[in-house]
C-alpha cells in the first residue's frame, strides 16, 4: 500500500460530517488501488448514499479484483449495505458471483436485494467460464429469472425482466426466455411490466437483425 | 400526496380469512374482530354487493369509539370503500367528511379521490370555503382542522376545474406537503408545467420525508419532464422506481394500443433498469 492510499483511508475513517466523508471516498476510490478496497466496501455500511455511490464508482473501477472482498464483506444484518454490494458484484459481472446473486434473487427479505441480484444474473460474463461450468451457469441464472419472473411483486418481477432481456444475448435460452415473455404479456396486469417486457422483445429483434446483416 | 396509512397487519402476518368469515366479523360483538374485518374486505379488494352493503352500515357505527371520540370502524370502513371502486360508496362517504372524527373524513378523502366521482366535489370544496386562514394545526393534536391534503388530492384526481380557485391559495399555506398537494391538484386541473416544476423544486428540500411526498406527486401525475429529476433525487431507489413507474403508466395510457413504446416510455424504462 502506498503512503498516499493509507493517507486516503485515514481520511475516511476520520471525516466527521457526511460531506467530509464523500469528499474523502471520492478521492480514496479515485487512487484506483486495491489496498483500498476493504475500505470502500465498509463505506456501504454508513447510511450516506453519495459516499456508497462513490464507492461502488471506485469498486467497479477496480473489476475483478474486488470480487473475493465484495463475496467476503457481504453484510448480513444491514439490507442497505448489501444492496450496494449486490449491485456492485452485478456491474462487474464476475460469475465468481454467480451463486450469491442466485441466492439473493430468490431468498432474501428486501426487495432492493432481490432486484439487483435479478438484474445481475443476466449480464455475468459467463464466456469467463470452461464450456460445461457455462452450460450449468447459465441454466441456472435462467432458471431462477424465470422463477422470480412469476413473484408477487411488479418491482422483482420488472428486474426479473432486466435479467432475462440480458440472458436472451445467449442463443440457447432464447427459445424458453420469448416463450415466458409471451406468457408474461398475455397474463401480466401491470402495464409497467408488460410495457418492459415490448421493450426486451423489440431489443433483441434489433440485437438479432444487426447480427444478421 | 397523503402518506399512506400505516397499516397494522401485511398479507404475511394477517390471519386469514373467508369472505363469508369477513362479513360475518363486520357483524361481530368482538370490536377488534369487526375493526380487522374491514381492513381484510379493503386489502382484498373483496368486491361484492353484500360487502358494500356491509361496510356502508359500518360507516354510520355508533358502538366503537375511542376515549377521544373517534370512530375506528368508520375509519377501516371508508377506507376499505375507495379499494373497492363501487361508486355506490359515493353518498356514504360523502356524508363522512362531515364526521367529528378526523381520521374518518381523512379517510373518506381519499377515498373518494380513488373513487374519482365527481359527485363528491360539491363536499370536499366545501371543506376548502374557509381558505387558507383556518387551515390551522388542532390545538393539542397532530393534524390540521381538515385534512387537506387528501381534500385537494381527491379534487384533482377528479378533475373538478371549478375548484381551482379554491385549490390555488393552498399553494401558499405554510406547510410545503399540502403546498405538494395544492401543486398536484393544480397540474391535474390545468395541465401547466409550472406546477409541475413547483414538485420537481421540493425534490431539493433539505427535509427527506418532503422529498418523498414530492417524488410520490410527481409519479401521480405522470409529469414526464421531472423523469431525469426523479432519477437523480436523494431518496431510496424503491421510492424512485415507484414514481417512475407512475409516470410509464401514464404514458402508456396516452398511447394508441400500446403496440408501439414512445421515447419517452423507453426513456422512463431505461432509467428504471438504472436504478435496480
Amino acid at each position: 500500500m502506498t503512503a498516499t492510499t493509507q493517507q486516503l483511508i485515514r481520511s475516511v475513517a476520520e471525516a466527521d460530517s457526511p460531506a467530509q466523508m464523500t469528499a474523502a471516498v471520492k478521492k480514496l476510490a479515485a487512487a484506483k488501488d486495491e489496498a483500498a478496497i476493504p475500505t470502500l466496501i465498509a463505506v456501504f455500511g454508513y447510511n450516506n448514499p453519495e459516499a456508497a455511490a462513490a464507492a461502488v464508482a471506485g469498486l467497479i473501477a477496480l473489476k475483478e479484483a474486488a470480487v473475493p472482498y465484495l463475496l467476503a464483506q457481504i453484510d448480513d444484518y444491514n439490507y442497505g449495505a448489501r444492496a450496494y454490494s449486490i449491485r456492485t458484484l452485478a456491474a462487474i459481472a464476475d460469475p465468481r458471483a454467480l451463486e450469491v446473486l442466485l441466492a439473493s434473487a430468490v431468498n432474501d427479505f428486501a426487495p432492493s436485494v432481490r432486484c439487483a441480484a435479478a438484474k445481475g444474473l443476466g449480464n455475468l460474463q459467463f464466456c469467463k467460464l470452461d464450456p460445461p461450468q457455462r452450460q450449468t451457469a447459465q441454466t441456472k441464472a435462467l432458471e431462477t429469472l424465470l422463477l422470480v419472473s412469476q413473484d408477487p411483486n411488479w418491482l422483482i418481477r420488472y428486474a426479473a425482466v432486466v435479467g432475462l432481456e440480458a440472458l436472451a444475448k445467449i442463443p440457447q435460452l432464447q427459445q424458453p426466455i420469448q416463450t415466458r415473455f409471451a406468457q408474461i404479456l398475455a397474463t401480466d396486469t401491470e402495464q409497467a411490466i408488460c410495457a418492459r417486457v415490448q421493450l426486451a422483445q423489440k431489443l433483441g429483434i434489433e440485437d438479432k437483425l444487426q447480427t444478421e446483416n | 400526496m397523503t402518506e399512506a396509512t400505516a397499516e397494522e397487519y401485511s398479507p404475511t402476518n394477517a390471519p386469514p380469512l373467508t369472505k363469508e368469515q369477513a362479513l360475518s366479523n363486520l357483524q361481530s360483538p368482538d370490536l377488534s374482530l369487526r375493526y380487522y374485518a374491514a381492513w381484510w374486505l379493503g386489502k382484498f379488494r373483496v368486491r361484492s354487493p353484500a360487502v358494500v352493503d356491509a361496510l356502508l352500515a359500518a360507516l354510520e357505527d355508533e358502538t366503537d369509539r375511542t376515549e377521544m371520540g373517534g370512530y375506528p370502524l368508520r375509519r377501516n370502513a371508508a377506507r376499505a370503500l375507495g379499494k373497492l371502486g363501487d361508486l355506490r360508496a359515493v353518498p356514504g362517504l360523502i356524508k363522512c367528511l362531515q364526521c367529528s372524527d378526523f381520521y374518518v373524513r381523512e379517510a373518506a378523502a381519499q377515498s373518494l379521490a380513488m373513487l374519482k366521482d365527481k359527485r363528491a366535489a360539491q363536499a370536499l370544496m366545501q371543506l376548502l370555503e374557509p381558505g387558507v386562514a383556518a387551515a390551522v394545526q388542532v390545538p393539542g393534536r397532530p393534524h390540521l382542522t381538515q385534512p387537506y391534503e387528501a381534500i385537494l388530492e381527491a379534487l384533482g384526481a377528479m378533475g373538478a376545474t371549478e375548484a381551482i380557485p379554491l385549490i390555488e391559495p393552498f399553494l401558499e399555506h405554510p406547510m410545503p406537503r399540502v403546498q405538494c398537494a395544492a401543486a398536484r391538484a393544480m397540474y391535474q386541473l390545468t395541465r401547466d408545467f409550472c406546477y409541475g416544476e413547483y414538485l420537481v423544486k421540493m425534490l431539493d428540500s433539505s427535509n427527506l420525508q418532503l422529498r418523498r411526498v414530492a417524488l410520490a406527486d410527481l409519479g401521480a401525475i405522470g409529469y414526464m419532464p421531472a423523469a431525469e429529476a426523479i432519477a437523480a433525487a436523494k431518496v431510496e431507489n424503491s421510492f424512485k422506481l415507484l414514481a417512475l413507474k407512475g409516470l410509464l403508466e401514464h404514458q402508456l395510457q396516452q398511447e394508441s394500443q400500446g403496440l408501439f413504446l414512445t421515447a419517452d416510455a423507453i426513456r422512463v424504462m431505461n432509467l428504471m433498469d438504472s436504478l435496480l
